[in-house]
């Protein structure tokens, strides 16, 4: 999100050159840099057809489309959508599943995956730091496909691995990818195995730029490890940490598509329905074009209030924020 | 300096390293098993796969499952597709993703503060899943393997990165390839990419695990079962269950489990494989783009 920081400093150095320039004619600017232009053309091409267009067609939340009239032509009905979704009973249901499993990845993982950053910052062994760092980035790179895969077949009935040990520790019969009360367990659990090493490494850089003269004062001062981080190193690396915050705040309702589509199914689609989701089996399976975009359009507005407004909070607390 | 830092060292100090390691060592293990497990079932025979429920090694070493998927056409079909679309894809969004970010790295450019502006703002803000299916649906992609590039062809926090990075380099190379009369494409090809080779590796690699794991793109746009991806036919066989697809010869019965295994290698293998340089250069360009610590 720093490119928001760099993409101004960026502009910043052009409004000085840009001056100068104004003075001579358009044609002039034109000519001087029509070969700049026409690399421009492609790109310019690509964002106005699959980022703006789609901006533009999610009107259709405000009409209600019949694909043989186009998005213009489509009989214009106002909030209807919007009215109907939150009159819906699926709207609480989706909200609250959303909204918990937000909450869990953010009351687990996040502070999970900083607490491994100060595990491998304390490691002294450099082989041992590096070797770890090497596989716990891993499973990142796979995908959720691949990621539900070995789910289901850890956790297969009667077979997986998983299914036995876990149950046999219980002392149960638990069907862990019917049960909806273990739904989201196993998203958190797939969530933390996929990303917690790698979000380490946002960590272990703000934990590599930490002063250490301050640790040789604090040792100086009679300080213990656990002192020292503490009071030295977690202060230091609380702006990435607010950062960090902020960011998953602006991500609440962006639970990923993929990774919960591939593990719902029709038994614990009570849990597992999310906002993401839901526009698909509404638009795309059922062609409730119009009503799903709304979903989405809400989704989005959401998004882009949370985040914003998480940065304000950012701001207040004297923090750094990110935009 | 290092040294200092621990010269103070309490009996506690050193139960907690102990701790450390074995913890450390643990995630490791963790992270890393269930792989394994993977591997180790995908050469594994049927009855071991029925009777022992937790390997690290085959005690029978078998390529059926192997054998299975790759007379398989359905599953041969998927895989060629997949490196087909991953390979022409990574090209076709490279090369958009540079060509755009040249021109806006040059700071005098007249309107380039506006379009930057412009694709700032759809990081933040999208049509949604619906519109972009309708975009997709209207230009004719639907079920044309296309769809699988051009909707995500400019990233725009790799835009950005890579835009950043020319502004970096030297003016002067550039300036001298002026007075010897080339023009901004010629010097763009020239001497801006072969001097980004790096940089340009990292995105490229970025763009082909993209590509390589997409699983949303090919469910929205492709529903021609032999159009499928890997991704696609590996939801099938695992999460489905659903072996059908494998269309084997109806007379055999196929290793119904071992296939499962076999499938998922075949999926993660070229990730596994180009992971050195994915981990060396993932991490640095993660970096770049992430916030000053």
């Amino acid at each position: 999100m720093a490119m928001l920081d760099t993409a101004v400093t960026a502009t910043e150095t052009l409004t000085v050159q840009k001056q100068s320039r104004r003075r001579r004619g358009v044609r002039v600017h034109f000519t001087q840099f029509k070969w700049l232009y026409l690399l421009l053309v492609p790109g310019i091409v690509y964002f106005l057809l699959f980022r703006y267009w789609p901006m533009y067609g999610a009107i259709i939340a405000f009409k209600d489309y019949v694909p043989f009239l186009g998005i213009a032509d489509s009989p214009w009905v106002g909030l209807a959508h919007f009215e109907d979704f939150f009159a819906s009973p699926d709207f609480p249901r989706l909200l609250a599943n959303t909204i918990i499993l937000a909450l869990l990845s953010l009351l687990i993982a996040f502070p999970l995956t900083i607490i491994v950053a100060l595990l491998l910052n304390e490691m002294r062994v450099t082989i041992l730091k590096r070797t770890t760092q090497t596989l716990i980035y891993v499973p990142h790179f796979l995908s959720w496909t691949v990621v539900a895969s070995l789910t289901y077949l850890l956790f297969a009935l009667d077979i997986g691995p998983l299914f036995q040990l876990v149950n046999g520790i219980l002392g149960t019969d638990i069907n862990f990818l019917a049960d909806p009360a273990w739904f989201r367990p196993i998203i958190v659990l797939q969530d933390i195995w996929k990303n917690t090493g790698w979000g380490t490494i946002i960590f272990l850089a703000a934990l590599a730029g930490v002063d250490q003269a301050q640790y040789e004062a604090a040792i100086i001062d009679g300080a213990g490890r656990f002192q020292r981080v503490w009071h030295i190193t977690i202060p230091s690396i609380m702006p990435t940490i607010i950062v960090m915050l902020v960011l998953q705040m602006g991500q609440i309702l962006n639970t990923g598509f993929e990774q919960i589509y591939l593990m719902t199914n029709s038994l614990n689609r009570s849990v597992a329905d999310v906002f993401d989701t839901y526009v698909y089996f509404m638009g795309i399976t059922q062609g409730s074009y119009s009503y799903s975009t709304a979903v989405g359009l809400f989704k989005a507005v959401v998004g882009v209030v949370l985040i914003f407004g998480a940065n304000w909070i950012a701001k207040r607390f004297n923090q750094a924020g990110i935009f | 300096m290092a040294r200092e830092k621990y010269r103070f060292n309490t009996p506690a100090g050193r139960v907690f390293d102990v701790f450390n390691v074995v913890l450390l060592v643990a995630i490791a293990i963790v992270a890393l098993v269930p792989f394994v497990y993977v591997l180790a079932g995908s050469f594994a025979t049927e009855a071991e796969l029925a009777t022992r429920s937790f390997f690290l090694w085959p005690e029978t070493f078998s390529l059926d499952a192997y054998e299975a998927i790759f007379t398989s056409p359905a599953f041969v079909r998927a895989l060629i597709t997949t490196i087909a679309v991953t390979a022409v894809g990574t090209l076709v969004q490279l090369m958009l993703t540079a060509t755009m970010a040249y021109p806006l790295s040059k700071a005098n450019l007249p309107g380039g503060r506006l379009i930057l502006s412009l694709i700032v703002f759809t990081m933040v803000f999208g049509g949604g899943m619906i519109p972009t299916f309708l975009v997709v649906k209207d230009l004719g992609l639907l079920n044309n393997y296309w769809a699988l590039i051009l909707p995500m062809a400019i990233n725009p926090f790799s835009l950005i990165i890579i835009k950043n990075f020319f502004q970096q380099l030297p003016a002067e190379l550039e300036e001298s390839a002026k007075i010897d009369g080339a023009n901004e494409l010629q010097t763009l090809w020239s001497i801006v990419l072969p001097l980004s080779k790096p940089v340009l590796a990292t995105f490229a690699l970025f763009y082909a695990v993209g590509i390589w794991n997409d699983f949303m793109s090919p469910l929205l746009y492709l529903n021609d079962n032999s159009m499928w991806t890997l991704q696609m036919f590996l939801r099938q066989v695992t999460v489905a269950t659903d072996l059908s697809v494998v269309e084997q010869d109806p007379t055999q019965l196929p290793p119904a489990q071992g296939i499962k295994f076999a499938v998922i290698i075949v999926a993660t293998l070229p990730i596994v494989l180009f992971y050195p340089f994915l981990q060396k250069h993932f991490a640095k360009g993660m970096l770049i783009g992430s916030v000053k610590g």
